[in-house]
């Protein structure tokens, strides 16, 4: 689905900001970056999405070269407040980018209302963003980027922004909303126990400039959730290992790949 | 447990107190602040019953001017005498026009030099140099090239107001936000269908605040124009009556012009706060 071969960037001619990032993402998986912060993983996942041009190396998506933003891949910002458009209802954001699937209005505005529907904002389409709370305000920029209907779903800490309930709250929304479509997911996250709850696969990133520095699978079963799962002895372990791996002890496995 | 770090932005709930004052509300409040007017208007009636001085006609015979000038018609004509139509419409028509072609001129211009921002800071010292041109004194110019007339009038015009509007223009179109723009490239919308919407409501509210600027400038240069040329319109004949001695009926001209004023600036306020409200709601929750 996406492989990116020893991916660097620099900003102009200053440092070097990732320092040769090998990654395959088999279609499906959900797979959490983690690292500590300041490391390099939002201009990382600038270069996947073909926002950022990267100064070396090969993102590939289905076997093509990204040099732009795909027309299948869709991305969810921390800032959701910016993110969306203010001018617009909440139904009119989530329909925007239909424009470009060919669908009429009328077939933009279902697809938006179901899309609402399926994270919890059924009756939120005529309000404006700015009129919806924080947490629904990234529900309905994670509507909008499910009814693009993506093959790539790119989350740069999207729950960041966010107080530690709704962060439950969305987690769970992920989870339940990744089924449909059979979408890839990247999340980036500086929160460890999110990194585990969510992801099939927790990739740890060394800082500035950053490389891979651990890959693991993350043996939770399918159906998580925020009391059991936390408590399995799996996740703890997880959480622990991610945990030293982020702060630059232990040792790096390649569980993975 | 969770993370350690939770940016505090955000409140849990921002309940939408979409409150706008009610109509009735505001006009209450018009009217409590009347009394001050009133006030003023008797002082000023007073005094100049008192000094009975024939340059400074009092309120009362200053209405009645206006009255018979341009308020005394028919019915069937919104009681508009015929003086009334020959002196509104020049005027209005030149102020619109004028403000108008500005409007678009500066704003498609705006929109192009705003997109390319190497364009904007090779344009720039031009730019500032045209707006400090203070607009009045190329009316000679344009008397000797253009002549006198309608012609002139709104070139003078549109000369003089399309800074506003262009200048908000491109500092609009340079200061969109640049993760808005970052969505729309990734959800696929560019070229027209990006500038239509994404940069041209993102850029609204300063391009409403220059053509708001532009508006009343354009008042004012519509006055000094007819004052300085012209044989019609409200300017002319407020000179026409100051050149008889009628201090009533320049005084009615005086009171017609900022009347006008008020009644042009609040019907552009209206259609500004119906189609910017997006901005206002969301400014009034961040400020709270």
């Amino acid at each position: 689905m996406l492989e990116i071969e020893n991916l660097t960037h620099a900003y102009g001619s200053g440092p070097l900001i990732v320092g040769g990032i090998d990654l395959r993402v088999e279609a499906g998986e959900l797979v959490s970056i983690v690292g500590p912060s300041g490391c390099g993983k939002s201009t990382l996942l600038r270069c996947i999405a073909g926002l950022q041009r990267p100064s070396g190396g090969l993102v590939t998506k289905d076997g093509k070269v990204v040099e732009q933003v795909p027309d299948d891949l869709a991305v969810v910002f921390q800032d959701y407040s910016r993110s969306l458009f203010p001018w617009l209802s909440v139904r009119d954001n989530v329909a925007l980018p239909l424009r470009r699937r060919g669908l009429k209005r009328a077939a933009r505005h279902e697809a938006a209302d179901q899309a609402l529907e399926s994270v919890g904002l059924a009756e939120a389409g005529s309000k404006y963003p700015w009129q919806l709370s924080g947490g629904m305000q990234q529900r309905a920029s994670i509507a909008r980027a499910l009814a693009y209907r993506p093959t790539l779903l790119i989350m740069d800490e999207p729950f960041g922004s966010v107080d530690a309930q709704t962060r439950e709250d969305l987690e769970d929304l992920l989870l339940s909303v990744r089924g449909n479509g059979g979408m890839t997911i990247l999340l980036v996250t500086h929160d460890i126990d999110e990194s585990v709850y969510v992801g099939d696969r927790v990739v740890v990133l060394t800082k500035s400039p950053t490389r891979v520095r651990a890959d693991l699978r993350v043996g939770l079963p399918a159906k998580r959730d925020q009391i059991t799962t936390r408590g399995l002895p799996e996740f703890v372990h997880l959480r622990a290992e991610v945990g030293r791996l982020v702060r630059g002890i232990g040792t790096p496995v390649q569980s993975a790949s | 447990m969770t993370a350690p770090a939770q940016a505090p932005a955000v409140a849990p709930v921002k309940t939408p107190p979409t409150k706008r004052p009610s109509a009735l509300r505001t006009l209450a409040g018009q009217l409590s602040r009347l009394w001050l007017a009133v006030l003023l208007v008797a002082v000023w009636e007073i005094t100049c019953r008192a000094i009975g001085d024939a340059y400074f006609p009092p309120p009362s015979e200053i209405v009645r001017a206006m009255y018979e000038l341009w308020f005394s018609g028919p019915a069937d004509r919104l009681f508009l005498t015929t003086d009334a139509i020959d002196d509104f419409r020049p005027s209005l028509t030149h102020v619109f026009g004028g403000w108008l072609i500005a409007a678009v001129v500066g704003v498609a211009l705006g929109l192009v030099i705003g997109r390319f921002r190497a364009l904007g800071d090779f344009l720039d010292p031009v730019l500032q140099f045209g707006r400090s041109i203070p607009p009045p004194t190329l009316i000679p110019f344009f008397i000797v090239v253009l002549d006198l007339g309608a012609q002139m009038q709104v070139t003078t015009i549109v000369f003089g107001v399309v800074w506003p509007v262009l200048l908000n223009t491109i500092d609009g179109v340079r200061t969109v936000d640049t993760l808005q723009l970052e969505t729309a490239k990734v959800f696929g919308i560019t070229g027209l269908s990006r500038l239509r919407r994404i940069v041209l409501p993102a850029a609204a509210p300063k391009i409403f605040a220059g053509l708001r600027v532009s508006l009343g400038f354009a008042l004012i240069l519509m006055v000094i124009s007819e004052l300085i040329g012209s044989t019609s319109g409200i300017g002319a004949r407020l000179i026409s009556a100051q050149r008889s001695f009628d201090m009533a009926e320049m005084w009615a001209g005086i009171m017609l012009l900022g009347i006008l004023g008020c009644l042009i600036n609040g019907a552009f306020v209206l259609v500004e706060r119906r189609l910017l409200a997006w901005h206002g709601g969301a400014r009034r929750l961040d400020d709270t």
